[in-house]
Parts: structure tokens; C-alpha cells; sequence
């Protein structure tokens, strides 16, 4: 039987965990921009498109994660597309995080007071103008510790695709586990690596939080 | 012929009606004030004026451009009324010049410099020149609202509608503020204005405008109104017998 080392198992776990950094990035990026597309329609859009864009925030915040890799990955296999498990994972971790961000988002829009619309609005400005010049540069500065804050969320998010076979840090894990038995050692380092990934993304927001001084900007 | 007609105005939120019929005709140059009790609908009728209220029933007409709620109706009738807010409502994340020259930029495309020119000439008029490059949070309340007056005399207004702009300041600070109105009202500038500030509404307007329960109970000129009262709302509302 092959000995593993410390560095062997540490090694294979670090080589994983790159894929956990992708997957997160291109699901906060991929869910930034459908999460913004989301924002628009939910709080300018027509009626029914305004219903649209709630309903889905509300299907995809009201439903496991798990259920939408599922769906993602055996799903679209119903009607004969083979989805590859690392595609299902980013739609599913996009989509989901996109729900969660345009959530995030309105609320920091809604924060901005009324008479700031009421001001621009006297002054002969558009609802886009209003938008871009006004109010969202406000909201802006009010969603950055959250939306960092709500990052780790995704990190941690990216953990459930190795359920559907995509071999990120989890899946390593139990990978590694297998072929070592010594699930204490492999899992504790796997928690530590994660911990590693979400905990300056913790601080960071903590710190922006207190640097942009959102609680106290209007006095 | 009256700058701003406004024709028997009606407004309900829900079935509570603010305003049962309102006509004020304001003259160019008239500095016209309005008070009453809060919830007389004094309020609400200067915003319906700049269109942030609609109106339900009735006209308002300001120099030729009609009410109407749709964007392009809006807009041409903001050009014409500026409105000062109780609360300044300046735009924290730019400093008093910008405030002052954004809508310039973006309403009306005028070129930066030229907006930055108009922006300085609007903040020495309200004393705060050395002010330009100072953000909202750094201001007092009182230089706050004279920034908010510069930002809409910026955009060259033929009226300007104040909801009560010294309401929300501390004592001290409410006379510097009035003493830039008391100098547009020299001017010529058309102003109407919610106040509660008697004093400043008997030196100063040209007509006087006492509200109750969304009608206009009584008009004048200040001297009338605040030494005849004719009705006991307004008796009381004014604290004599």
C-alpha cells in the first residue's frame, strides 16, 4: 500500500482548492451581472416584469442549493443535453447568486432616502439620470460590505457541487480521504483552507464597512 | 397674466381628500406665502406645483406649461419652479459646487465649465463661494439649504417653491437663510412658500394664503391677514382672540 504524506495529502487538497477559487469567481461575477440585470427589472421595470424578476429571487432564495445543482445537472439530462458537472455547477452557483445579490442590492437602493429622488426629480432629471447620477452612486457605496460579506457565502456555497461530481476542495477531500483513511487529518485541512479563502473576505468587509462609514453617512 | 394658475386642484390619498378645490393665481415677482396647521394641505399643494404629487381634479398651469404626468410634461414644467426641501436634500456624495452644477450637465448639457462658471456666480450669491469644494456632511444646516437654493437657481428658474426650508434648522442658524430669500424676493424672483416663520412672511410676501382642511380659508395681503382675521381658524391658528 502507497504511503501518503502530510505534503502529498496538503498538495492534492491545495491543487483542488484552485478549482474552488475559480467556481466562486465566475459565480460572483456571473451572478454580479445577472444579479444587476435582476436589480433593474425588479425595481424600474414594467409590472410584469417587475413580478418576474421577484418570482425568481424568490424561487431561488426559497429553495435549497442543492435542489438547483440537482435540477441543473440531472434536469437538463431529461431532455437528452448532457450537462458536464462543471457547467451545472457554475449555472446553478450563477443563478443562485444572482438572487441573493439583486436582494442585497434593492435594499441598498430602497436605503437611499426619498428626497433624494424627490430633489433630482425637481431638478428636471430622468429616471436613468436619477439612477447613474444620483442614486446609484450612493447605493454603490452602501452594498460593498455586504455584497464582500455575502462572497464568503459563495465560497462556502461552492462546497455542494462536489455532490454532482465536480472535483473542487470538497471533493478532493473525500477523494483524498479514501485513498489515505485518515479522514480527520484530510477534512481538518479542507476546513482550514476554507477558512483561509473566507476569513480576509470576512474581515475585508468588516473593515470596508467601517471605511465607508455607511452607518453614519448622512449626519 | 399670472406666472403659476393653479384651478381648482383636487387631491385624495386613498379616500382621505388633502385638497377640496384649490385656486391661487401668483403674479410674476409675488412673493406668496402659505401657512396653516400641518395636515391643511399647504404641503402637498407646492408639491403638486413641482409634480411630485399628482393632482386629481382641477389645472396647474406655470407660464404656459401644463400639468401633465408624463416625463416630458415633468420636465418642462421643473425647468420652470425650482423647489427647496425642509430636509436640503443635497447630494452627499458631491460636494457643494456639484451639486450645484450636476443638473446643469446632465439636464441641460451645458458644457463642465461653463456649469462650474454658473455653479461659483450661484454660491457667492448665497454667500458660500468659499464653500465650492466642501461636501455636504462639512456644511452647517443653514449653509446646507443655501447650497439647495444655489443648486436650483442654477437651473434658472422663473419660480421658486420652498416647503418649509428653515423648519428644520436650529435658531441661529434659520436668519442667514432667510436673509438669501428676503434678497431673491428683492430680485424679483416669484416665490411661494410654506413657512411658519410669521415674522418673515409678514416683512417680506406680497400675499398671504391660510389653509384649513385642504381649502383656501383665507387670502390677502399680510397686512390684512395678519392684523383682520376674519374666520376664528385662522384667529386661533394665529393665537389672537
Amino acid at each position: 500500500m502507497t504511503e501518503f504524506s502530510f505534503w502529498d495529502i496538503l498538495r492534492n487538497l491545495l491543487l483542488a482548492a484552485r478549482w474552488t477559487v475559480v467556481l466562486s469567481l465566475v459565480s460572483f461575477i456571473g451572478g454580479g451581472i445577472v444579479g444587476a440585470a435582476l436589480l433593474f427589472l425588479r425595481i424600474g421595470g414594467r409590472h410584469w416584469l417587475r413580478l418576474l424578476s421577484r418570482g425568481y429571487i424568490q424561487l431561488f432564495q426559497g429553495t435549497p442549493l442543492l435542489m438547483q445543482l440537482f435540477l441543473a445537472f440531472f434536469g437538463l439530462g431529461l431532455f437528452g443535453v448532457d450537462v458536464p458537472a462543471w457547467l451545472a455547477a457554475c449555472v446553478a452557483l450563477v443563478l443562485w447568486t444572482a438572487a441573493f445579490l439583486a436582494e442585497i442590492w434593492r435594499g441598498c437602493v430602497e436605503s437611499i432616502a426619498k428626497g433624494q429622488w424627490e430633489a433630482s426629480a425637481s431638478l428636471g432629471m430622468g429616471y436613468l439620470q436619477q439612477m447613474r447620477y444620483v442614486i446609484l452612486p450612493q447605493a454603490l457605496k452602501v452594498a460593498v460590505p455586504p455584497t464582500v460579506g455575502f462572497s464568503v457565502q459563495v465560497v462556502k456555497g461552492t462546497a455542494l457541487t462536489s455532490i454532482i461530481g465536480f472535483v473542487e476542495l470538497s471533493k478532493a477531500g473525500s477523494i483524498v480521504t479514501n485513498a489515505t483513511f485518515q479522514p480527520f487529518t484530510v477534512y481538518g485541512l479542507v476546513a482550514l483552507i476554507y477558512f483561509a479563502l473566507c476569513w480576509p473576505l470576512s474581515k475585508s468587509s468588516q473593515l470596508l464597512e467601517r471605511k465607508l462609514n455607511v452607518a453614519h453617512r448622512n449626519h | 397674466m399670472s406666472l403659476i394658475a393653479i384651478t381648482e386642484v383636487k387631491k385624495r390619498f386613498g379616500d382621505n381628500e388633502v385638497l377640496k378645490g384649490i385656486s391661487i393665481d401668483v403674479a410674476p415677482g409675488e412673493v406668496v406665502a402659505i401657512i396653516g396647521k400641518s395636515g391643511s394641505g399647504k404641503s402637498t399643494l407646492l408639491r403638486c406645483i413641482n409634480g411630485l404629487e399628482t393632482i386629481d381634479e382641477g389645472s396647474i398651469v406655470v407660464a404656459g406649461a401644463q400639468f401633465l404626468p408624463d416625463e416630458v410634461h415633468l420636465k418642462a414644467l421643473r425647468l420652470k419652479v425650482g423647489m427647496i426641501f425642509q430636509q436640503f436634500n443635497l447630494f452627499p456624495h458631491l460636494t457643494a459646487g456639484g451639486n450645484v452644477m450636476l443638473s446643469q450637465m446632465v439636464v441641460k448639457k451645458t458644457p463642465k465649465k461653463a456649469a462650474e462658471a454658473v455653479a461659483r456666480k450661484m454660491l457667492d450669491r448665497v454667500g458660500l463661494a468659499h464653500k465650492f469644494d466642501a461636501l455636504p456632511d462639512e456644511l452647517s444646516g443653514g449653509q446646507q439649504q443655501r447650497v439647495a437654493i444655489a443648486r436650483a437657481l442654477a437651473m434658472q428658474p422663473i419660480a421658486l417653491l420652498c416647503d418649509e426650508i428653515t423648519s428644520a434648522l436650529d435658531p441661529e442658524l434659520v436668519a442667514e437663510v432667510l436673509a438669501v430669500v428676503k434678497e431673491l424676493a428683492a430680485e424679483g424672483m416669484t416665490l411661494v412658500m410654506v413657512t411658519h416663520e410669521m415674522r418673515f412672511a409678514r416683512d417680506v410676501c406680497s400675499r398671504v394664503v391660510f389653509m384649513h382642511q385642504g381649502r383656501v380659508h383665507e387670502i390677502g395681503a399680510p397686512e390684512d391677514v395678519f392684523a383682520n382675521p376674519r374666520t376664528p381658524e385662522l384667529r386661533q391658528f394665529l393665537g389672537v382672540q
